[in-house]
């Protein structure tokens, strides 16, 4: 058996009681007591996530741009001004999904990527295959670290942490845009449905951040808080919602792939030609009980399976995310077999909480 | 939390409690409850179900994960805890009051077999790791 991996912060996750999980190879807080709560305290003040497991890579020379217009699926061309931010999945040639990722312009000749933990090495392969071709440099950046402040009161709690320039640049951000001081970068992009910033800081310096955020009474909330957070916001994890089976069309991701004529790019092809043949939805749960990870839907189009299941907080529901036949429609009844049982649930569009709102009716 | 002496066990981290007119009541321990996570959801067997002992009888669910609850007896279900499908959460908060169903055990060997405090907390110790 290999060592679990380590973040900066796993001293202090111990200190803090968390409950320690194997993540992919990462030891990582599962919830610090009640997962339940940390979930709350997100939605309704603000929380901290240690996510240093995830990858910082960046992407330096003069073709950046053109590197990116080829190899991601939704077009870096929409980055106009320096800070601006974008989601995008990064396809093989098949167009099966290598990984989602958010791509930050920072330079003309720098770009910044944002990669998943379980995927790094397997992206940094596929970077570095391509990168010679462009004149490209890929830097894994580890000696940065990612810590994500989530909440309605998250942003005003980082500010007064920060420098007063980057905490006047930070303060002014729209959605999808980062701001940044020497190796201090700070975004507002998440991954919880709710208002925050993610940060992204040398490794040594996360400690101490993490515990000025703690002082502020930012909540420390576990990878367990995380998953059913972005579950109600409706987002995809890699791995189980999606991978290099599926292609974004069929993973509810179709938003954001550029088809235009205006430019090829790895999977482009392979998504033209292919007709997908089911899509995801959302499940709300009728009956009682909780949906998991691959149970069977039926629906009066035909057999779907459900990708992310789970309880959700916020919701008092379970509700799931599901992979079903295209004619299946928001407002369908379906059912699911939970443990042996037919269980009712109704199709409803993502997401099914935003900004502390529940948007789907759970009635 | 320690492990009350005054209750049995079964490895598959189920109490039994006797009663003093010999029905038995049943939870799952502190540590079950520690090792799921906060709980969400209670499916109790249905009062006169007769379940023989290991047999899958009630299921936890928490924000983690669907457990199953074996009988540690066998016998007939004699009653369900009312307030568990309101508030799961009790079992969180004390896993030795928040019972989950009582029984009229069939055979009075079968009590016998079950684990005292101090050989249960030694199997939930283990899992500790």
């Amino acid at each position: 058996m290999t060592a679990l991996k380590t973040t900066p912060l796993n001293a202090i996750h111990r200190e803090m009681s968390a409950r320690m999980v194997d993540f992919g190879g990462w030891d990582m807080p599962l919830h610090y007591g009640s997962q339940l709560e940390e979930h709350h305290m997100v939605r309704r003040d603000s929380g901290m996530f240690d996510v240093a497991h995830m990858s910082v890579v960046d992407l330096h020379g003069a073709n950046t741009r053109d590197f990116l217009r080829t190899l991601l699926a939704n077009d870096v061309a929409k980055l106009k001004m320096p800070g601006r931010a974008l989601y995008s999945c990064m396809l093989n040639e098949a167009g099966g999904v290598i990984d989602d990722l958010i791509v930050y312009f920072i330079a003309e000749n720098h770009f910044r990527l944002v990669i998943n933990a379980g995927t790094t090495d397997k992206d940094l392969a596929w970077l570095r295959r391509h990168a010679p071709k462009f004149g490209m440099v890929v830097q894994h950046r580890i000696d940065l670290g990612i810590l994500a402040v989530q909440g309605p009161q998250a942003r005003v709690k980082v500010l007064a942490l920060l420098s007063p320039d980057l905490s006047q640049a930070a303060a002014v951000l729209k959605p999808f845009n980062a701001a940044w001081s020497g190796e201090y970068f700070v975004g507002r992009t998440g991954y919880t449905g709710e208002d925050g910033f993610e940060l992204i800081l040398p490794a040594g310096e996360l400690e101490s951040i993490w515990k000025q955020l703690f002082a502020a009474s930012v909540r420390p909330c576990g990878l367990g808080a995380r998953d059913t957070l972005r579950l109600e916001a409706g987002m995809n994890l890699y791995g189980q919602d999606m991978d290099e089976s599926t292609t974004p069309l069929e993973t509810g991701l179709i938003w954001t792939v550029a088809l235009d004529a205006s430019r090829d790019f790895f999977g482009k092809s392979a998504l033209l030609n292919a007709v997908p043949a089911r899509h995801a939805v959302g499940l709300v749960l009728r009956d009682k009980g909780v949906m998991r990870g691959h149970q069977m839907v039926t629906t009066a189009h035909g057999d779907g399976e459900i990708t992310s299941g789970g309880f959700g907080p916020t919701l008092e529901h379970s509700i799931a995310l599901a992979r079903v036949p295209l004619a299946v429609a928001p407002g369908d009844q379906v059912s699911v077999e939970v443990r042996g049982k037919n269980l009712r649930a109704q199709v409803v569009k993502p997401p099914f909480v935003r900004s502390g709102e529940v948007l789907v009716n759970i009635q | 939390m320690t492990t009350p002496a005054n209750l049995k066990y079964t490895k598959l981290h189920e109490w039994v409690k006797e009663e003093v007119d010999g029905s038995v009541t049943v939870g799952i321990t502190h540590h079950a409850q520690e090792m799921l996570g906060d709980l969400v959801f209670v499916e109790a067997p249905t009062v006169g179900r007769q379940v023989k002992q290991g047999e899958e009888c009630a299921v936890v669910e928490s924000v983690k994960a669907a457990a199953d609850v074996y009988a540690p007896l066998s016998g007939e279900v004699l009653a369900v805890n009312p307030e568990l499908a309101g508030a799961p959460e009790m079992i969180n908060a004390d896993a030795y009051a928040a019972w989950i169903f009582k029984l009229k055990p069939n055979s009075p060997a079968e009590f016998g077999g079950l684990l005292d405090a101090a050989a249960y907390q030694t199997i939930a110790d283990a899992e500790q790791h």
